[in-house]
C-alpha cells in the first residue's frame, strides 16, 4: 500500500459539518398535509409512533402544528397506531 | 360554500351489499340536504393500525362535499354515531389548500414519483425510441455514444454507413480520452443492430470480447 489515490483524508471530512435542516413543506411548497396518507406521516413519528420534535424533523412551527394535527387524525382513523413498538 | 370531508370505517364483517348500502345511505342523506357531492373516495378494505371493536380491518370510505350551511354536519354525525355498521368516523373542514390538494390528487398531480416515472416512460416512447441506444454496441460507452450523437450519428443505420476512418475522425475530435478506442467492429455491429438481428449481434460481441481478452493475455 504505497499510495492509493482514493484515500485522500485520514478521517471523514464530513464529520462535524452538520447539514442545515430545513422545512420540507416550505422548501417544496406543500401547503396541505393529508391525514389519509399514513406512509407520508410515518416520517414524522418515531418507532413508538410518537411525534418527533421539531428539532429533529426541521419543520417550521406552522407546518409542525399541521403535521401534529394530521398524525392525530390518522390515529383516530386507525391509520397510525396510538402506541406501539417497532413501527417502521 | 364550505367544503367538508367525512371519512368513515364500515364494519368489514357485513355482507358486501350491506357495506355498499351503508355507504350509499350517507350519500343520499347528504344529497337530500342540498349538499353538492364533490368526490367519493372508496379506499376499500384496509388493515387497522389497532383493533377497533375486536376487528382488525375495516372498509374505508371518504366523501367530499360542499354545503351551503354547516347545519347538516351535526345531523350527519349523529346518524353516523347511531349506526352500528360504522366503526369510526371523522369530519373535517377543508381549507383552500385542502381543496386544492384533493383536486390535484384526483388529477394525479400528487404522488410525484409515480407520475414522473410515467411521464418519463411516455416521453421515452415519443423521443427515445427513434434514437437508437448506441451503448449496446461493444466498445461504445455512454460518453462515446454522446460524442457520436453530437456528431450526428444517432441511429444504427447511420453508424453502419460510416467508414472506420470517419468514426476515427469523430473520436479524435472528441479529445485524447477517445484515442484508445478501437472502432473497427462498430459499423459491422451497427449493421446487425439496424437489421434487428440481436442474436447475431450478441454472437459478434462475444467474438470481439473473446478476441480482446485473448490479446490481453
Amino acid at each position: 500500500m504505497a499510495s492509493r489515490e482514493d484515500i485522500k483524508f485520514l478521517s471523514n471530512p464530513n464529520i462535524g459539518k452538520s447539514q442545515k435542516k430545513y422545512c420540507r413543506f416550505r422548501k417544496y411548497g406543500i401547503r396541505h398535509i393529508d391525514y389519509k396518507e399514513p406512509d407520508f406521516l410515518l416520517q414524522f413519528v418515531n418507532q413508538q409512533g410518537k411525534l418527533l420534535p421539531r428539532r429533529i424533523t426541521g419543520n417550521s412551527l406552522k407546518y409542525q402544528k399541521k403535521v401534529a394535527i394530521a398524525v392525530k387524525r390518522a390515529r383516530h382513523l386507525a391509520m397510525l397506531p396510538y402506541v406501539t413498538d417497532l413501527l417502521k | 360554500m364550505k367544503q367538508y370531508e367525512v371519512t368513515f370505517i364500515i364494519d368489514p364483517v357485513l355482507p358486501s351489499d350491506e357495506i355498499n348500502a351503508a355507504a350509499k345511505a350517507y350519500l343520499d342523506l347528504l344529497t337530500n340536504e342540498q349538499c353538492e357531492i364533490v368526490h367519493v373516495d372508496e379506499m376499500g378494505l384496509r388493515q387497522l393500525a389497532y383493533p377497533i371493536n375486536k376487528r382488525n380491518s375495516g372498509v374505508y370510505q371518504s366523501i367530499e362535499f360542499k354545503t351551503p350551511s354547516g347545519e347538516v354536519i351535526p345531523m350527519l354525525e349523529l346518524s353516523l354515531r347511531r349506526d352500528e355498521r360504522i366503526m369510526r368516523f371523522l369530519t373535517v373542514k377543508l381549507d383552500r389548500y385542502g381543496v386544492q390538494y384533493n383536486e390535484d390528487k384526483r388529477n394525479g398531480k400528487i404522488g410525484k414519483k409515480k407520475t414522473k416515472d410515467e411521464e418519463k416512460a411516455k416521453q421515452g416512447q415519443k423521443s427515445y425510441v427513434p434514437q437508437d441506444d448506441l451503448t449496446i454496441l461493444e466498445g461504445v460507452d455512454k460518453k462515446t455514444a454522446k460524442l457520436l450523437k453530437t456528431a450526428g450519428v444517432t441511429s444504427y443505420g447511420e453508424l453502419a454507413e460510416k467508414s472506420i476512418d470517419d468514426v476515427r475522425e469523430i473520436l479524435s475530435k472528441g479529445g485524447s480520452t477517445y484515442e484508445g478506442i478501437n472502432p473497427e467492429s462498430w459499423s459491422q455491429q451497427a449493421a446487425l443492430a439496424a437489421e434487428g438481428d440481436w442474436s447475431g449481434l450478441n454472437r459478434l460481441k462475444d467474438n470481439i470480447l473473446g478476441n480482446t481478452s485473448s490479446e490481453e493475455e
